[in-house]
């Protein structure tokens, strides 16, 4: 094997693992006073002293763990019980297919269309008032910016549960669900407690990665707390971004501060997870060997076909909202649908779009083809090695995800004023390939490494060389999975708000940016139609990926489904 | 051989000579001069972004100084000012005197006295010497020349001017307080029918003033930095005002609008009753977008209210100098203010003196329809010129520490 293949491997750990080791190291040490660049030229713990006086950050950190927490564990249920429930039926591929597509849709996108559907002058009490059960005036409910962060759990759910849900559905076919269940169903087991007892405790060792990853999402992220979180006090991440702008210079150290604290409570946040599955495990043991067939069956079927109706119904009804709010004129309070609908909005503000359209365009191809070029390089090492990625593999893959960007980009964004290097489009798309390379390997792997591997020895018994055996056979073969692997790092790549705010100093923008900054202060019509076209532009990728093969093959059906 | 060393010195001289005249600072005095140079440079202007009209007016702006002087304009849009004032401070602290990331900025109050004071800003008092200054009749308008008591010394352009302003809809809201004790009752007696902006936004910070001066036994102090007064002692009764307020306030205190186009939805959808904007056209502005019904009217309250101006500077290692000049003398031209001044754009109030303005000129500001909202320069009355600046850093630490994390 050529020597520059066994570098692949080193690359790929560089690529994941090196920024995000950089970005702790400058977090690390301004946190305890030293950074000469910046003044600071002794360790001392003012920066903690000044962090632990600051006001509400206790309340910040505590809402940050709740939210990791509550949204890990709500979205693990609901996930858990709609398969369990109706996995296999009819309604399965139905639900299936309406949630799936809330994985392209930005976290930001999703969070505005939930603000404007929950807010007390929003969708939802505008239709209320409409059968009137309201008044001329929005409640007085607390719904948006609500001091426990549960508007921004839901928000949280509504992105998570699909992702969850996809990373489930790509893990079953590890673990033979079907006998399992087929075994439980003839032993008397009602089909929920079936798949509970039988499928569950298999499938989660399968997926605890990805819902570390979203515990961990969930306790530090920054744009949807911006849009639907707590403003006072903010939760912690959002705190920490507000203290790197101050003009005091002092307050560079407590923000490096208040990045480690973050990093502790994304930290305790895993660990109390960690130990509650031990405990979940230990007392679970019991009602395992209870004999109990299902008392509860239907009521847990009901929980996880409620859950996942009422996501599906928030996704449509945001949608609904933002699009309403791109054609109002005039929208007021109780009014249900706004009259007249006036397409000027979308002429007004489509040409203020067009610069971060193309700067997000930009950044977003170039990531993902950079990215997809090292997951491929990387599968490809995989197989011919003959050694399939082990579990530390799996989590320096993770690695991105799990530790809170806001504690590590801020160190590489102190580590780029250091070194001189100006914040531009290239550090920005750099950053992002170390967030979208993880969802395209999560993406691509299993189809690649279930492809049929007798294609490509056909094709070296036939004389070719390997490179050539991988572009001619494996590749088509792999059309449509590496295609929708390119939409969903193209998909995050769009959707990223810290990383292109902190190594763009605020100078590169994107939808993502400018949609979060109007969050605050800007008129609905224009959000409504930023989110949507912030939303496009994934949705397109998407609809290209999954037309694309179905051009290409049109006269080779067989082709589209290969493994 | 010696020849060829000889050229290359003297080319290396004559560059270096080149590059050293280069760098010096644009003289506003020599206009064409400057125009010349601004000539395709790129001007990254910092500026208060979360009003579409004014991003808008500012996208306007850039347009016209591009058409005319080939100048780009990049609008930065920031959520604080404090953002752009802090970069400027890294690149200083990084020894970065040329070739900075900010050429232009929108500040006023506490922000302008902190680069004032650490030296950020380009001096010479270029502002003054602008061909668009003259305008301002600065000698008969001695507001332009101070900002919050600080003086200005020409390092920051004039740009708008400001007054506090409160908005109701005369439909859904019969009578309105027009003092703070006042404010207090009627809050008490609509709860959750008010509300202010989160501080440190300057709405907010502006509505702390506001109550603070009218509040306060002694005002002397306020004129003076902080730390030569009682603090404490000096704002006792706003706290004490305060704390008797936020469980009337809308959603009991618990959250607060992020700014004040966030207060203008509020009033849209009737969940406030009473609002205010630190611009006398903005309630104008948004009945003219459709976003406030027509019954919308303004207010100022009986002892009158803050007012000030607010300004543009260029940081002292600013890339694009030439073009942040070029910018700021567009800014302050009679055709760019008065379309500063209509309230179906923005509706903030122009600098100019309009009295001594040529005739085509004055002619502008005379058709423009301030709008059935906006109050009349008699009604506005005489603002409340600001205290200190410093006060505001300690009002926002203080109000943070009792009210953050409740």
């Amino acid at each position: 094997m050529s020597p520059w293949a066994r570098l692949i491997p080193v690359f790929a750990v560089t690529t994941l693992a090196g920024p995000v080791i950089v970005g702790l190291l400058f977090v690390l040490l301004p946190a305890f006073g030293y950074l000469p660049a910046l003044g600071g030229r002794s360790v001392t713990l003012d920066p903690w002293r000044q962090l632990l006086a600051e006001p509400g950050v206790w309340r910040g950190a505590v809402v940050s763990l709740a939210a990791g927490m509550v949204t890990g564990a709500v979205s693990l249920a609901i996930t858990g019980l709609f398969l369990a429930g109706f996995h296999g039926g009819r309604a399965f591929e139905a639900m299936r297919r309406l949630v799936s597509p809330l994985l392209a849709v930005p976290h930001a996108a999703a969070a505005l269309g939930l603000s404007l559907l929950i807010a007390p002058s929003g969708l939802f009490f505008r239709a209320m008032a409409a059968f009137g059960l309201g008044s001329d005036r929005p409640p007085d409910l607390l719904t948006v910016h609500d001091p426990w962060g549960l508007a921004m759990m839901a928000g949280l759910i509504v992105k998570e549960v699909p992702f969850l849900m996809l990373m489930s559905i790509a893990a079953l076919p590890q673990i033979e669900a079907p006998i399992r269940l087929a075994v439980a169903r003839t032993l008397g087991y009602r089909p929920v407690t079936a798949w509970l007892k039988t499928v569950a405790p298999v499938l989660y060792p399968l997926i605890r990665l990805p819902v570390l990853a979203v515990i961990a999402y969930s306790s530090s992220v920054v744009d949807v707390a911006v849009i639907l979180g707590p403003t006072n006090p903010p939760p912690l991440s959002v705190a920490v971004l507000r203290w790197q702008s101050d003009p005091d210079l002092s307050a560079r150290f407590l923000a490096a501060a208040g990045a480690l604290l973050q990093l502790g409570i994304t930290a305790l946040a895993l660990g109390l997870w960690l130990l509650a599955e031990r405990l979940v495990a230990n007392l679970s043991k019991q009602w395992m060997e209870s004999g109990d067939r299902g008392r509860h069956d239907l009521w847990l079927r009901s929980v996880g076909g409620f859950g996942i109706a009422l996501i599906a119904m928030s996704a449509i009804f945001s949608f609904l909202c933002l699009a309403l709010w791109s054609l109002a004129s005039s929208w007021r309070y109780p009014e249900p649908w706004p009259n007249p609908l006036t397409v000027s909005n979308w002429f007004q503000v489509l040409p203020s779009t067009i610069e971060p359209l193309i700067s997000t365009l930009q950044i977003g191809a170039v990531s993902t083809a950079l990215s997809f070029a090292i997951v491929v390089a990387a599968l490809e090492h995989e197989l011919r090695a003959g050694r399939p990625a082990g579990a530390w593999a799996m989590r320096l893959l993770y690695l991105p995800l799990v530790v809170p960007p806001v504690a590590f980009l801020f160190g590489l964004a102190v580590a780029a004023e250091v070194l001189g290097v100006t914040p531009s489009l290239l550090l920005v798309t750099l950053g992002h390939i170390m967030f979208v390379l993880p969802y395209v390997y999560l993406s691509l792997s299993e189809p690649y490494r279930r492809l049929d591997p007798r294609w490509s020895q056909i094709a070296l018994t036939l004389g070719v060389a390997p490179w050539r055996a991988f572009l001619a056979v494996r590749l088509p073969l792999l059309l449509a999975p590496c295609l929708t692997a390119i939409a969903v790092g193209f998909a995050v790549s769009v959707g990223q708000y810290l990383v292109t705010q902190l190594l763009g100093a605020g100078r590169v923008a994107t939808l993502t940016t400018e949609a979060v900054a109007l969050a605050s202060g800007g008129e609905r019509r224009v959000i409504g139609v930023w989110a949507l076209v912030q939303t496009v532009l994934p949705a397109v990728a998407f609809g290209l990926a999954i037309g694309i093969p179905r051009l290409v093959w049109r006269n080779r059906r067989a082709m589209l489904d290969t493994h | 051989m010696r020849l060829a060393t000889t050229l290359l010195a003297a080319f290396t001289a004559a560059s270096l000579a080149i590059g050293a005249a280069c760098a010096a600072d644009p003289d506003p005095k020599a206009w064409d001069a400057v125009t010349a140079t601004a000539k395709g440079q790129t001007v990254y202007f910092n500026a208060w972004g979360g009003d579409t009209g004014i991003n808008d007016y500012i996208a306007w702006a850039g347009g016209e100084v591009e058409k005319r002087y080939g100048v780009k304009v990049v609008h930065v849009k920031l959520t604080d000012t404090a953002d752009a004032v802090s970069r400027v401070l890294a690149e200083k602290t990084a020894g970065t005197n040329e070739g900075g990331s900010v050429d232009l900025i929108w500040i006023n109050g506490a922000n302008f006295a902190s680069m004032k004071g650490k030296g950020l800003l380009l001096g010479n008092a270029w502002a003054e010497a602008l061909p668009s200054f003259k305008g301002t009749d600065a000698d008969h308008n001695p507001s332009v020349r101070s900002d919050f008591t600080v003086p200005v010394e020409g390092q920051e352009t004039p740009w708008g001017k400001a007054q506090l302003v409160f908005a109701y809809d005369t439909e859904k809201t019969k009578d309105v307080p027009k003092s703070i004790p006042a404010l207090l009752a009627w809050a008490k007696a609509n709860p959750g029918r008010f509300t202010y902006p989160l501080p440190p936004d300057f709405t907010g910070v502006t509505f702390l003033k506001q109550a603070l001066l009218e509040l306060a036994a002694d005002k002397a102090p306020l004129n003076g930095p902080v730390d030569k007064a009682d603090f404490a002692k000096v704002t006792a009764p706003l706290w004490a005002f305060l704390d008797e307020l936020h469980p009337a306030l809308w959603h009991q205190g618990k959250t607060f609008p992020a700014n004040y186009p966030d207060m203008r939805h509020l009033l849209a959808d009737n969940e406030v009753g009473v609002t205010f904007a630190f611009n006398p056209s903005d309630a104008s502005a948004g009945i003219a977008k459709g976003e406030l019904p027509k019954t919308v009217r303004t207010y100022v309250l009986d002892k009158g209210t803050i007012g000030n101006v607010h300004f543009v500077a260029v940081p002292f290692n600013a890339k694009a100098k030439a073009g942040a000049m070029v910018l700021a003398n567009f800014l302050l031209s009679p055709e760019a203010q008065a379309r500063k001044a209509d309230p179906k754009v923005w509706g903030d109030p122009s600098v100019l003196a309009v009295g001594n303005l040529a005739a085509e000129d004055k002619a502008r500001f005379d058709a423009l329809e301030l709008g059935i909202a906006t109050l009349k320069p008699a009604e506005l009355g005489a603002p409340v010129p600001e205290p200190h600046p410093s006060w505001v850093d300690a009002l926002v630490k203080e109000w943070q520490k009792r009210y953050a994390g409740t």
